[in-house]
């Protein structure tokens, strides 16, 4: 008998076990839907299986009586759009000053500490001066997320360059190149597996900052929704919308993995946790 | 007057004193090899050269100019490690180098020009011997076959000094006999100036025409650092006999065993 940690479950078997606790959450589920639902029909805690298909399918699949919209599409490509625009923008900032900072001690002597100061401010909390700023419209949205994940990629992206080999900006310069040609053909190509990477890691927060803010002030967007409709205790509605917000960051997460495997085989390739 | 002339050049870090009265001269074509305890300040003399470094006192010349005080395209450099880039294939890192010559401001070349680089570039591929290599990326490549990329990299540039920090310190036996060949051969065809730093007597005593020992002549066992190294042997390669090879290998090794040598120049070991 092997040590246990010598043991590797074979590929199918390791399907099986990964699948396994997701069956039992939704038996589990089911069983205590229908034991309270044999109680009271009218439960609208844990509703049936049947509530949710019935549910989506008004949201998703029948025009709104009242703006004639498909509310469910509207509210995904709302907030795919600002998701998108407010990750989009960051990591454009991001991949900008991070290089520039990283490479030019003079810019990063002058603003490192600023960019330090301002990652250590709650974003969350002065999402009410962005509300005064910028409207309730969709800017402050976007400048939510472009202020939660913002800093935290300059920071990321400035340790990635600091972390490329000085012997490879020595041998730069021993071939000919200037600061921008060093940062165009050394730096910049080096960073970008390293953004996309990074930028996963932001997905997180970027979704929490979203949904905060379409709770707080908008008329569409999958944030919206939820809190909308927990007025009227309706989990029939909000339990899918949870699983098809889990279910977009997983495909963006997958989506952007899969551009940097395609883009920089040469990263994954050397550095295995980089997968 | 030489090609390179070093006058009376020290290197201190505050009270530390790594390298002091260092005088010497290089021609045209020599090829030197530097050895050296731990410690002695061998890579910080490489660090001036190079430009990275500048002497605390003293001046380098080459060609009656005192050296450029930042790395550039006069001196070449092929370091242990780290000096070939990761994202890369093997032909861009070789055609870059021409990229940087002649689009300063996209570094890319297109048409015509790029395909001169390109022939350019895979005839120098082909002299240190990576034509099946081409298409692959660095971390593709064997020790020895990223070290023959670093050196056709800073070959391509046509430099008039050649500076290595311990080329082949990371390769198997073997493959540092290829390279030595591979060396020698490059240095005679494109007439290098070379510096080379070893560990390995052997290596130093059988490349290039001149060795050099750098080595602390004096020392204050109540201030280590009040002395620096110096450039305690220099001589044709060839002439070493028994009696100095022996006097050299006892001196490295004294030094080895001194290990409150403070490592202040962040030499590798």
């Amino acid at each position: 008998m092997k040590k246990l940690i010598n043991q590797q479950p074979t590929k199918p078997f390791r399907w099986l076990l990964g699948i396994i606790p997701f069956f039992i959450l939704l038996i589990l589920y089911i069983g205590a839907s229908n034991a309270r639902l044999a109680e009271n029909p009218n439960d609208k805690l844990l509703p049936a299986l049947g509530s949710f298909v019935e549910a989506m399918d008004r949201l998703a699949f029948e025009p709104s009586k009242r703006s004639g919209e498909y509310v469910f599409w509207q509210d995904t490509v709302s907030s795919l759009e600002r998701l998108g625009i407010g990750v989009g923008v960051s990591a454009l900032i991001a991949l900008i000053f991070g290089v520039v900072n990283g490479t030019i001690p003079y810019v990063r002597a002058n603003l490192s500490p600023l960019i330090t100061a301002i990652s250590l401010v709650p974003p969350m909390a002065i999402l009410p001066v962005l509300f005064i700023v910028f409207g309730l419209g969709e800017l402050s949205k976007i400048v939510l997320i472009a202020i939660g994940i913002t800093p935290f990629l300059i920071r990321d992206m400035q340790q990635r360059v600091l972390e490329i080999p000085s012997e490879q900006l020595i041998k730069a310069q021993t071939l000919g190149a200037n600061t921008w040609q060093i940062i165009v053909r050394v730096v910049l190509p080096q960073v970008m597996p390293r953004l996309i990477a990074s930028v996963r890691l932001s997905l997180g927060a970027a979704w929490l900052f979203l949904i905060a803010a379409e709770a707080i002030a908008s008329t569409d967007g999958l944030g919206y929704r939820i809190f909308l409709v927990r007025r009227y205790l309706s989990m029939d509605v909000i339990l899918p919308y949870v699983l098809w917000i889990t279910l977009l960051a997983f495909a963006v997460d997958f989506a952007l993995r899969k551009l940097s495997l395609w883009l920089y085989p040469w990263f994954h390739d050397q550095t295995p946790e980089g997968a | 007057m030489s090609y390179i002339n070093i006058k009376n050049v020290w290197k201190e870090y505050g009270d530390q004193v790594v390298l002091e009265r260092i005088n010497n001269t290089v021609e045209k074509g020599d090829f030197i090899t530097i050895v050296g305890a731990s410690g002695c300040g061998k890579t910080t003399f490489l660090k001036m050269l190079l430009g990275t470094e500048g002497p605390s006192r003293g001046i380098i010349t080459v060609a009656n100019e005192p050296l450029h005080a930042e790395p550039d395209a006069q001196r070449g450099i092929v370091f242990q490690r780290y000096s070939v880039f990761p994202h890369m294939t093997v032909l861009q890192n070789v055609v870059l180098a021409r990229e940087f010559e002649k689009s300063r401001f996209l570094s890319r070349l297109f048409g015509s020009a790029k395909k001169q680089a390109v022939e350019e570039a895979l005839t120098m591929i082909e002299a240190v011997g990576l034509t099946p290599a081409i298409n692959k990326y660095p971390h593709e490549l064997s020790g020895g076959m990223q070290q023959r990329l670093a050196i056709a990299q800073a070959l391509i540039k046509k430099p008039r000094i050649l500076l290595l920090d311990e080329p082949f310190g990371a390769l198997d036996p073997g493959i540092r006999a290829d390279m030595h060949q591979l060396v020698l051969d490059l240095w005679r065809r494109y007439k290098l100036t070379i510096f080379m730093i070893t560990h390995d007597l052997k290596e130093a005593f059988y490349l290039g025409t001149r060795l050099w020992v750098f080595d602390k002549d004096r020392i204050d066992p109540q201030a280590p650092g009040a002395f620096g190294a110096r450039i305690t042997y220099d001589m044709p390669v060839g002439s070493v006999d028994e009696k100095a090879s022996a006097k050299i290998r006892e001196s490295l090794q004294q030094e080895d065993a001194d290990l409150d040598e403070p490592a202040m120049s962040g030499v590798t070991p």
